[in-house]
């Protein structure tokens, strides 16, 4: 019924001109400084500079970046980083984030509150705070880190993490995490609070308790959040930048150990010590980082979402 | 009598384990905040102990305040921050309306399409968008950072409000219109009040990744005269980063007003991650 009406005032009033209004300046500004300049983007990685002029060089710059040893060798360095970079809170921050969410939903925790407001606070803080204090706290100038491990007798294991090769990456995968863990927790803290009462007292009456109650009831019925916060650090960290620039600088040292796709095409764009700048590789760059992020958004969407069953309650 | 005890087991290692990554969560920055009160000597003989009167000193503040340009940094962030946001809350809310309200053709698609900046990153486009900003003379202006800001924030706000907007009683904007309020007039008078419960969610969502950037600041305006906090405190670390003294207490000065503001906010924050799921 309600529909017939509705379809009748279309007709009556051909043009509705307040929808227009309405949707025009978000729109505008969404089209123009959003949508055009992205495929604006796609469009130069097409394009290369002869003679200051842009020539249309079709698939050459992507040959470049992943052929040319010159540029395929930091590419696949950084690429390979940031795989790792994601691997790592993968592995690390969603565990974490749901270990504590489902210590937090608990339903007669007290201080939840606050532990949830104080976990919280390192989401809170901008990259620039965050790798700064951590380079000062793992600086081995500053005792704070090789006193906190003297504490438990661990001393010999400092090491400088952030300036060693082969721990510079983990280490700041690590501060990532700390940084991030609220995220996954509130969501996965949302996500076992909505999971009905009725459910969990019928388990209850079942002898499921416990750990078991865990597992077998609550996990599954949150596994859609668990995508969603997967899809979300997949994209969050394919595009990551200014935690490795603000710990690391430009040059993601040491010796381009923790150089990810996002100093790379910072780099690459607007030239470092001597290289100058290239829009155009840098527009490649920008545009292989679209297709991954487009390739992880894509799979979430038809492979996970489709297969996750959503329970109604 | 068993279960008695093997719960109260559980609810304290529940505790510990949640305390320990309260200390974990809170302790750098704690230790950054402490020794920014202290001199040189106290911050590196005892790095974990409190200030004491014979290690209290203010020389980093002092630093601070002489030589970087902070308050012009400051109000450059609260003006990016505040434009920005007033635009998308605004913008987002109107089209928010007209997703929700009016059945037109493209309806479905325009959702879609405005919900598709949720996944996709604007820092993808910042080659573009460079290349546009100079063609228009906005680099070095607020005015950029508050276009691109504006255009990064309102994909997901469009698309939480228009959940929030269908909500709203079909009986009150028909009452409105039969007592002869334009389009306009409900939706700023009748519509807008309504949705400010989740306006507020938005705007923290909104605002802290705006305060934080880093990418487009150092891309788009790296101007002395319109340099904003973060990108600010970037630089004066880079450039002070043997004086440890104006180091923490630059980090200190960074944390404080966030933690404020965090603190005011936080219920909010959290009510609108968790919203409709706590009871």
């Amino acid at each position: 019924m309600k529909q017939i009406v509705a379809m009748d005032t279309e007709n009556r009033r051909p043009i509705r001109w307040h929808i227009a209004v309405f949707l025009a300046p978000a729109v505008l500004i969404y089209t123009a400084i959003m949508i055009i300049p992205l495929f604006g983007t796609l469009q130069l990685s097409l394009f290369g500079t002869a003679d200051n002029q842009q020539v249309f060089v079709g698939l050459d710059n992507f040959r470049t970046l992943l052929g040319d040893p010159r540029w395929s060798a930091s590419f696949w360095n950084a690429l390979w980083n940031n795989t790792w970079f994601f691997i790592i809170h993968m592995l690390v921050q969603n565990p974490v984030g749901i270990l504590l969410a489902a210590l937090l939903s608990h339903p007669r925790l007290r201080f939840a509150a606050f532990y949830r407001s104080a976990i919280f606070i390192p989401t809170i803080l901008s990259f620039v705070i965050v790798g700064f204090t951590w380079k000062l706290i793992l600086s081995p100038l500053w005792g704070v880190a090789p006193d906190l491990l003297g504490y438990v007798g661990l001393k010999h294991l400092f090491t400088p993490w952030l300036g060693k090769e082969e721990y510079a990456l983990t280490t700041l995968g690590l501060i990532s995490v700390w940084q991030f863990v609220g995220i996954p927790m509130m969501l996965i803290y949302a996500a076992l609070l909505s999971i009905p009462e009725e459910i969990l007292e019928a388990a209850e009456c079942d002898g499921i308790t416990g750990m078991a109650q865990f597992w077998k009831i609550q996990l599954p019925l949150i596994l859609p959040a668990i995508g969603i916060i997967s899809v979300l650090t997949f994209v969050g960290n394919f595009n990551a930048f200014d935690l490795i620039y603000s710990a690391q600088g430009a040059l993601a040292g040491p010796n381009y150990a923790t150089d990810i796709l996002g100093t790379f095409l910072y780099r690459t764009f607007f030239g470092f010590q001597l290289q100058s700048g290239d829009p155009n590789m840098g527009a490649t760059i920008a545009s292989i980082m679209f297709f991954i992020i487009l390739a992880g958004v894509c799979t979430y969407l038809f492979a996970v979402q489709t297969r996750l069953r959503r329970y109604q309650f | 009598m068993s279960q008695a005890r093997s719960s109260t087991s559980r609810t304290v290692a529940a505790h510990a384990v949640l305390i320990t990554y309260t200390v974990i969560a809170l302790f750098p920055v704690l230790v950054i905040v402490m020794n920014s009160f202290k001199s040189r000597q106290g911050i590196f003989r005892a790095p974990l102990a409190p200030p004491t009167t014979e290690t209290f000193d203010l020389v980093g503040y002092q630093t601070v305040l002489a030589q970087g340009n902070f308050p012009l940094y400051f109000q450059n962030s609260l003006i990016v921050t505040v434009v920005s946001l007033a635009i998308v809350l605004v913008f987002g809310a109107m089209a928010a309306f007209a997703l929700a309200e009016y059945r037109f053709r493209g309806n479905t698609l325009m959702g879609l399409y405005l919900a598709l900046g949720i996944m996709i990153p604007i820092r993808l486009g910042t080659v573009a968008i460079l290349k546009l900003m100079v063609a228009s003379g906005l680099v070095n202006t607020l005015t950029a950072l508050i276009l691109v800001y504006s255009a990064q924030g309102l994909p997901l706000a469009i698309f939480i409000l228009t959940e929030f907007t269908r909500q709203i009683s079909d009986d009150l904007k028909n009452a409105g219109r039969i007592d002869g309020l334009s389009e306009y007039t409900i939706f700023f008078r009748l519509v807008l009040p309504l949705l400010r419960p989740p306006m507020a969610t938005v705007a923290v969502f909104t605002m802290i990744p705006i305060w934080n950037d880093l990418w487009f600041p150092l891309i788009l305006a790296p101007a002395e005269d319109t340099k904003t906090v973060t990108l600010g405190a970037q630089i004066f670390l880079g450039q002070f980063v043997t004086n440890w003294n104006a180091v923490l207490a630059a980090l200190s000065l960074a944390i404080v007003p966030v933690l404020i503001l965090y603190l005011i906010f936080s219920r909010q924050l959290i009510r609108g991650i968790t919203s409709g799921a706590v009871k």
